[in-house]
Order: C-alpha cells, then sequence, then structure tokens
C-alpha cells in the first residue's frame, strides 16, 4: 500500500507543478491545491501509517496503547490544511477581483503595476 | 601619534561648521593643522635617528585583531613629512586659489580627509588598518577629483578613478589576508623576520599579485595608469598634493614597506622591473606630445612613479637609496611645478604650452620657482634631482649583465623627463609677452610663496645633501634594507661614467626641447593611437559588463513566474537526481508495508483518475469538480489509516474551497489555450521528473527508522496532562495551543482580507 501511496505523492507533485507552469491564474491556485495534498500525503506517510487505530485513548486507560497511528503528524497537517484553506480562499477572491479590474487571467498579461498595460 | 590621525578626521567634521560663521576673509589659518602636524613629527625626527622606530598601539577590534598600530621609521618618517609639509603649502595655495569659492568649507573638508588618511596610511603598522586607511584615501580623493560637480568630464574622470583604485584597494586586502593567514600576524613590522617562511609558502604567488595589483592600481602603473591624466580635472592644489606628491606615491610606499618581508625575490623583481620599465618610457614619450602643461605633467608623474617601482624592483641597496631620495626630489619639484601651473591657469585662463610665453615679465618669482623646479627635474647640477638621477644611474650601472639596456631605459626616460620639465617650468616664461598677456599681475604672496619655497628647497638639498642624509635618509635606507647604510651623499663625484651619462641626458634633453615643438598637429597623431590604449580597453570592457549583467538580469529576473519556477524546479530536480543516482543504492523493505485492499485500491485509482481530469481538462467546472473528489479520496484515505480528525477536517475545507471556486467561477473567463504544445511537452517533462524523484526521495526516507520520543511523550502525557482522550485534539489545543492561536489569527486575516476585497469598490478603474 505505501507503494501505491508513494505513486499518488509523485502524481500531486507532478500534477500540481504542471498546472502551476500555466499562464492561467486559476490553474495556478488548482496547482497550488494539489501540490498541498502532495505535501500533506507525504507527511502523513513519513510517520509510518497504521490502520484502525487512531491516536484516542479508549475510555478506561488512562495512555495510549502500545500500537497507535502517530499523532504528530496529524497534527501537524490538520494545521497545513487549515491554512492552506486560508491562503486558498483569499487567493480565489482575489483572482476575482484581479479579474474585474484588469480583465484577463493571463499571468503574462499581469506583470506590471501600471494601470495601462 | 593618534591625535595627529584623528585630528585631520576631526578637523574635517567641524570644519564645513565653522568656516560658514567665521565669515572671515582669509582661509590662511587651515593651514595650522597641517603645519602643527609638520612641526610635531619634525620634533620627534631624532628620536627616529637614534632608535630607529616608534611604535604606539591602541586597542580598536582586539576581538579579531584589528588594532590602531602605529609604527613610525624613517620610511613612515619620510612620507609623513611630505604629507604635512607639502600639505601645509596646498593648505595655504588654496586659501588664495580658491578664495570665495563656494563650497571652500567643504574643499578643506576632504582635503584635510585625505590627508589625515594618508598620515594613517603610512603610518599603520596592522594589515587591516593599513587597507582602512587605503580605501579611505581612495574615497576621499574621488570627492576631491569629482569637486567641480557641476562639470561631468569632472564627474566621470573621479568615477574612473575611484573604480580603478577602488578594485586596487580590494586587491589590497586580499593580499592582506593572504599575509595574515601564512604568517598569523597582523604587525607588519613583525613580518620581516618571516621573510622566508612567506617566500617559501604556496600562496607567496597570490600574495604577490595581489599587492602589485594594488600598487599599481593606486600607483598609476601600466596598464593602469590612464585614470591619473583623468583625475587632472580636479583643481590645481589638489592635482598637487593628491597626484604628484602623496596619494601616487601610496603605491610606492606599500611596495617599500613590503620589501623587506616580500623582497628579494625573482618573482619579486621581475615583474617590478618590467611594469616599472614600461610604466617610465611609455609615460615620458606621452609626455612629449602632450599639449595641456597639466596633461604633460600628468604624464611626466607617471613615468617618475614607474622609474620609483623599477628601481624598487632592482632591490639593490644602491637601488633603493636612489628610491628614497628620488621620491623627494620628485615630490619638490613636481609639486612645484603643479602649483606654477596653478598660478599661470588661475591667471592667464590657459594651459595650452604653444599659446604661454614670455611671462616673467609679470609674474617673475613664479617662473624663479619654475626654473629652479626645471633645473632640479633635469638633474642639472646643483639640483637635488642631479643627486637623485646619479644615484639612479648608479643602481642601474651596477645591475650586472643587465647593466647597459636598463641604464639605457633610464637614459631614454630622463631625457623625455627632462624635456617635459622644460617645457612646463621653462617655456612659458621665456620669450615675447603676447599681448594678450600685457595686463595681467602677480597674484598674491600665499600662491607664489609655496612654489618658491619648494623651488629652493630642491636647490639647497643639492648644495646640501647633508642637511638630509643622517637624518632622514640614513633610517629610511636602514629600514629598506635591513643592513646599516653605508653611503655618503654628495653632488660632486668627479670625473667617471656617472657624470658622463649625466651630461648625455641633460644634452639630448636640451636639444630635444630646441627641436620638438608640440602642436595639435602632433597631438593628433598621438592620438590616433587612443583605440588601442589600456583606457578605450577598460572602457570597453566595462562597457560589456554592463551590457551582460543587464542580459543577465533580463533572462532570470524576466518577470514571468513560470520561467523562476522553472529555473528553481529544474535546479533542484538536477541536484536531487545528482546525488540519488550517485550517492544511494534503492531499497525497499516490502515486510514492514500493510497489505493493499481491494477498496484501498479503488480508492486509489479513482484519485489518480481525478488527478488526470483535473490537468487536463478543458471546463474548469470539471477541474474544481474533479479536484474535490481528490479532496475526498483524500479523507478516505485518511480515515483508513486511522486519522479521523484528519478525514473530517479535509472533508469540511475541500467542500468549501469547491464552493468558493464555483461561486467564483462565473465571474471568471474561460480557458483559453494561452501555451502552444512545445511549452506543454516541456512542462510536462519537468513536472514529471520532480514527480518521480520525490516519489523516490519518499521511498528513500521511509527506510529511516522515526524517532517516537515525542509521539511517545503525547500519548503518555494526553489524558494525564490535558485531560483529554483525542491525542490530536490535545496536542491542537494544549499542547501546542499557542501555535493554534496564532494559526486563528492568521485564518482571521485571510478572513478579513477576502471580507475587504468583496467590498472593496474600486474608484477609477472599475466605474470606466
Amino acid at each position: 500500500m505505501e507503494i501505491l501511496l508513494v505513486i499518488i505523492i509523485g502524481l500531486l507533485y507532478a500534477a500540481g507543478i504542471y498546472m502551476m507552469l500555466r499562464r492561467s491564474l486559476v490553474k495556478l491556485i488548482i496547482g497550488l491545491i494539489l501540490l498541498g495534498n502532495g505535501a500533506n500525503l507525504l507527511i502523513f506517510l513519513l510517520g509510518k501509517i497504521v490502520k484502525g487505530e487512531p491516536p484516542i485513548i479508549a475510555d478506561t486507560e488512562k495512555m495510549l496503547g502500545e500500537i497507535y497511528a502517530d499523532p504528530v503528524p496529524q497534527a501537524l497537517i490538520l494545521t497545513a490544511i487549515v491554512i492552506s484553506f486560508g491562503l486558498q480562499a483569499f487567493a480565489i477572491i482575489l483572482i476575482k477581483r484581479a479579474y474585474k479590474v484588469v480583465k484577463t487571467d493571463d499571468l503574462d498579461e499581469m506583470n506590471a503595476t501600471d494601470e495601462d498595460l | 601619534m593618534l591625535i595627529a590621525v584623528t585630528s585631520g578626521f576631526v578637523f574635517a567634521l567641524v570644519i564645513p561648521l565653522i568656516m560658514g560663521r567665521l565669515k572671515s576673509k582669509s582661509t590662511l589659518w587651515a593651514a595650522l593643522l597641517p603645519l602643527s602636524i609638520f612641526v610635531f613629527f619634525l620634533s620627534i625626527l631624532p628620536e627616529i635617528q637614534d632608535n630607529g622606530h616608534i611604535r604606539v598601539s591602541y586597542q580598536w577590534v582586539p576581538s579579531i585583531g584589528v588594532n590602531l598600530d602605529f609604527y613610525l621609521d624613517g620610511l613612515s618618517m619620510l612620507f609623513v613629512l611630505l604629507i604635512s609639509g607639502i600639505g601645509t603649502l596646498v593648505f595655504i595655495y588654496t586659501s588664495a586659489y580658491l578664495k570665495g569659492h563656494h563650497f571652500l568649507d567643504r574643499f578643506y573638508a576632504y582635503l584635510s580627509m585625505f590627508m589625515a588618511s594618508m598620515l594613517g596610511l603610512v603610518l599603520s603598522d596592522n594589515i587591516y588598518t593599513l587597507f582602512i586607511f587605503w580605501e579611505l584615501t581612495s574615497i576621499s580623493s574621488f570627492f576631491l577629483i569629482g569637486f567641480n560637480n557641476d562639470s561631468e568630464a569632472s564627474r566621470k574622470s573621479a568615477l574612473t578613478a575611484l573604480a580603478i583604485t577602488g578594485i586596487g584597494g580590494l586587491f589590497l586586502l586580499a593580499a592582506m589576508v593572504g599575509l595574515g593567514h601564512v604568517t598569523q600576524l597582523n604587525q607588519i613590522s613583525a613580518m620581516s623576520s618571516l621573510s622566508e617562511v612567506i617566500q617559501g609558502n604556496n600562496l607567496y604567488g597570490w600574495i604577490l599579485l595581489f599587492l602589485f595589483l594594488a600598487a599599481f592600481t593606486k600607483s598609476a602603473q601600466f596598464p593602469f595608469h590612464f585614470w591619473l591624466p583623468g583625475a587632472m580635472k580636479a583643481p590645481t592644489p589638489v592635482s598637487t598634493y593628491l597626484h604628484s606628491a602623496t596619494m601616487v606615491k601610496a603605491g610606492i610606499y606599500l611596495l617599500a614597506r613590503f620589501t623587506p618581508v616580500l623582497g628579494n625575490h625573482e618573482w619579486w623583481n621581475g615583474p617590478l622591473i618590467i611594469v616599472g620599465a614600461i610604466t617610465m618610457v611609455y609615460a615620458a614619450i606621452h609626455a612629449l606630445f602632450r599639449l595641456d602643461l597639466k596633461g604633460i605633467l600628468a604624464y611626466s608623474t607617471i613615468s617618475a612613479l614607474g622609474i620609483l617601482v623599477f628601481l624598487i624592483g632592482l632591490g639593490s641597496s644602491a637601488a633603493l637609496l636612489a628610491a628614497a631620495i628620488f621620491i623627494l626630489v620628485h615630490a619638490l619639484y613636481k609639486a612645484t611645478l603643479f602649483l606654477v601651473t596653478g598660478i599661470i591657469d588661475h591667471e592667464t585662463g590657459t594651459r595650452d604650452v604653444s599659446q604661454l610665453r614670455g611671462l616673467n615679465k609679470v609674474m617673475l618669482p613664479v617662473g624663479i620657482a619654475a626654473l629652479l623646479a626645471a633645473i632640479s627635474n633635469a638633474g642639472i647640477p646643483p639640483s637635488f634631482g642631479f643627486v637623485g638621477k646619479d644615484l639612479i644611474y648608479a643602481a642601474t650601472l651596477g645591475m650586472g649583465d643587465l647593466a647597459w639596456p636598463l641604464t639605457i631605459l633610464a637614459i631614454i626616460t630622463n631625457v623625455a623627463l627632462l624635456f617635459a620639465g622644460f617645457l612646463a617650468g621653462i617655456k612659458p616664461f621665456f620669450g615675447k609677452l603676447p599681448e594678450r598677456f600685457q595686463n595681467l599681475h602677480l597674484p598674491g604672496p600665499a600662491m607664489y610663496a609655496p612654489p618658491l619655497l619648494l623651488g629652493i628647497l630642491c636647490i639647497l638639498f643639492g648644495l646640501a645633501p647633508f642637511l638630509l642624509e643622517i637624518s632622514l635618509i640614513h633610517p629610511v635606507v636602514a629600514g629598506l634594507t635591513g643592513t646599516d647604510p653605508d653611503f655618503h651623499l654628495q653632488l660632486w663625484h668627479g670625473f667617471n661614467l656617472i657624470l658622463l651619462l649625466s651630461v648625455i641626458t641633460i644634452g639630448s634633453g636640451t636639444a630635444l626641447y630646441f627641436i620638438l615643438k608640440p602642436s595639435e598637429n602632433l597631438l593628433s597623431k598621438v592620438n590616433a593611437f587612443e583605440g588601442i590604449s589600456p583606457e578605450s580597453i577598460v572602457r570597453l570592457i566595462s562597457r560589456g559588463f554592463a551590457k551582460f549583467s543587464s542580459g543577465w538580469t533580463r533572462f532570470f529576473q524576466n518577470g514571468y513566474l513560470r520561467y523562476y519556477l522553472i529555473t528553481i524546479l529544474g535546479f533542484i530536480s538536477l541536484m536531487l537526481a545528482y546525488r540519488l543516482f550517485t550517492g544511494i543504492t534503492l531499497y525497499v523493505d516490502t515486510s514492514t508495508m500493510t497489505t493493499v485492499t481491494f477498496y484501498e485500491a479503488v480508492v486509489l485509482i479513482i484519485m489518480a483518475v481525478a488527478i488526470f481530469f483535473t490537468v487536463f481538462s478543458k471546463s474548469r467546472l470539471v477541474a474544481v469538480a474533479s479536484m474535490g473528489v481528490v479532496g475526498y479520496s483524500f479523507c478516505l484515505i485518511f480515515l483508513f489509516y486511522s486519522a479521523p480528525d484528519l478525514a473530517m477536517t479535509q472533508f469540511s475545507i475541500d467542500t468549501l474551497t469547491v464552493i468558493l471556486f464555483v461561486l467564483v467561477l462565473y465571474n471568471l473567463p474561460k480557458y483559453l489555450k494561452l501555451s502552444d504544445t512545445r511549452d506543454r511537452i516541456r512542462d510536462g517533462l519537468l513536472s514529471l521528473a520532480f514527480g518521480t524523484l520525490i516519489s523516490i526521495l519518499t521511498l528513500e526516507v521511509m527506510n529511516e527508522t522515526v524517532s517516537k520520543e515525542t509521539s511517545q511523550y503525547y500519548a503518555e502525557n494526553a489524558y494525564i496532562l490535558g485531560k483529554g482522550k483525542n491525542v490530536v485534539n490535545v496536542i491542537l489545543v494544549d499542547f501546542r495551543g499557542f501555535d493554534t492561536m496564532v494559526e486563528i489569527t492568521v485564518l482571521a486575516i485571510a478572513a478579513i482580507g477576502v471580507f475587504g476585497l468583496l467590498k472593496l469598490h474600486l474608484r477609477s478603474t472599475e466605474k470606466e
């Protein structure tokens, strides 16, 4: 299973980068999201994945048992997901505004700050 | 001694403040500073004579060995007296020359700053402070050359001079660091005992190269000489002070100072003799064809500097003695001639030798000063120059096999120099006075006294060389050669070969003076060779460099995001690929891995297909929807592998993102086909390569054992310390609660931004 996940990570990275290299702003954002997902999965995988043992302490116990999924990468990824949402939301709205003003989502036409492009 | 050096800097700071307030017509009092320094050092001359040197040290940055170590020996003393003595005269001269000039206060500030840096340079014993003072002289001379900052030529010359000497300064630093590294010492005076260690070191050649470059740029040696004629755009006091007597001699000082440490080795002598010889002959011949008085003097100065480098290169004690004397001889007569030129320029408004005649009738004292200087320059007895020239011939004749070629070079140079001296010192004053100069009058004594005094010294030291011999020249030579000097300066040596050579020099020089008349015609013929002169070559290089760097910048900083990404990713890929394929053998341990179940495989296949659609779909809606599918597949993977919290977060966030995208998409244009197939293939290959590398990297990293210490701590203490059963939650809100708060803040800021963007009405652009 890990090997399959590794392939998916590679796919996500490749797809993310390919999208980021396009000229459309929308594709750039999609690429960023894919890349972020790939990175999350990478972190998740490096914490050694375990089936069916969530890091939740049983009602009767005071600490986790012998085998448990690593809680640290999970906490990290959770933070990453939330932060990247903040970024995405802002970027999406920014594209919308930018398009309204400059009437293009072509990055090549956006590389000057002057109004008369 | 510290006071003597720093007073100049303090003076430079204070003088612009007070000079405006004083409203005094004369600024003669400013010369009190160099005068008092001169007197101070003169008063400790006997001490140098007895002990050989004085050492004073002040701590500055002791942790890295940068201290204000001052070391005053004969060589330093010679320069200190020149700097402060000629400085005094220049300060006096300036008070008349630039009388009433708007920025006179500023000029004095620069001048005293320069003087202080120069004093610091020749007194420094610490290799780092030597470098600092060296650079300070370059910087202050930049301001002095560019003093007429409303003239473009002046600014350009200042910049050229700064560029050339500044580069030299960097080489000096390199040489000093090298020396410090080899000797593990910071004090130059302590290095001479390690001379053999240094010369045996591998770095010796590099140190020499860098040191030579520093000295040659500063002392205007071929092929770096061209900044000096350009620097003549400066007011005449500056030319006198910096470009004849002091600053350009800093390179000579440097070479002389390091002679006991680095000298007496063929790598030292050879280059110095060659460069010195080329410079002295090249510049002397150039001087023959100049019309501008200052141009003549500039080239003859370069030639004289060439002679000095040549003499130091010869390295014999006779040559070093000749160098020591010639430094003084040259400073005296050249400063005189510069000051005289300044007077001529100031009074007549021209510096063209072909027009100047008969000025003796209106300014006799100036003419006398010029005549005395020209005699000393020509080496006619009984001047000091005669003593100097005799010593030069004695030095070249003592060189064994090479004696005659070297002597002939020296004769050629001296003949041309004599001609130049006559042109500048005699021609303007004799003959019939043209009518347009009839109404001229003698300037005030503040202007003609300094050159007259220097001119008289030119002769006085020739008549009575014993005045200097024991007091000054003995310690200088002792310091340079490291032995007790055994010589006796005198004017008359009797009839011998050297005298014959002198006669030949004087005779042919005088003959040349009567035959060769400088004219526009000749000058233009010489100028035809400008295209291959070092100056044009350097200009070409600098222009080419500017073009190259702007092209370089445009190539990398092109303003297109994707090219930045391509550059960065391509570079990282290459590095990663190199490392992965050379250093690491791929090893996958399948035994520890979990097995694949049917439903997991299905989820992964769905994910792969969704990624494919996200990338290649022509419709935005499909792309966004596929992206949502990718996100939901993630939720499932998180669920399978014991991360329920992540699954829930991913689910809600992904839903939100997709909704937001769809809402916004209505306002956005359709996908356009913006790139051609070639670009797509290029990008596709790059991203596939990068993805593959990341995959391989991940496989590799998975072989590493993971430290469970942190997780262990959380697992054991989540309930006991944090009173929570969900360990991930406890980490986020308890153990790392502060981080989470910051995260919430970030989200809040993003939310404010989104809100602001939605509500914002752009006035001018949107209403169009």
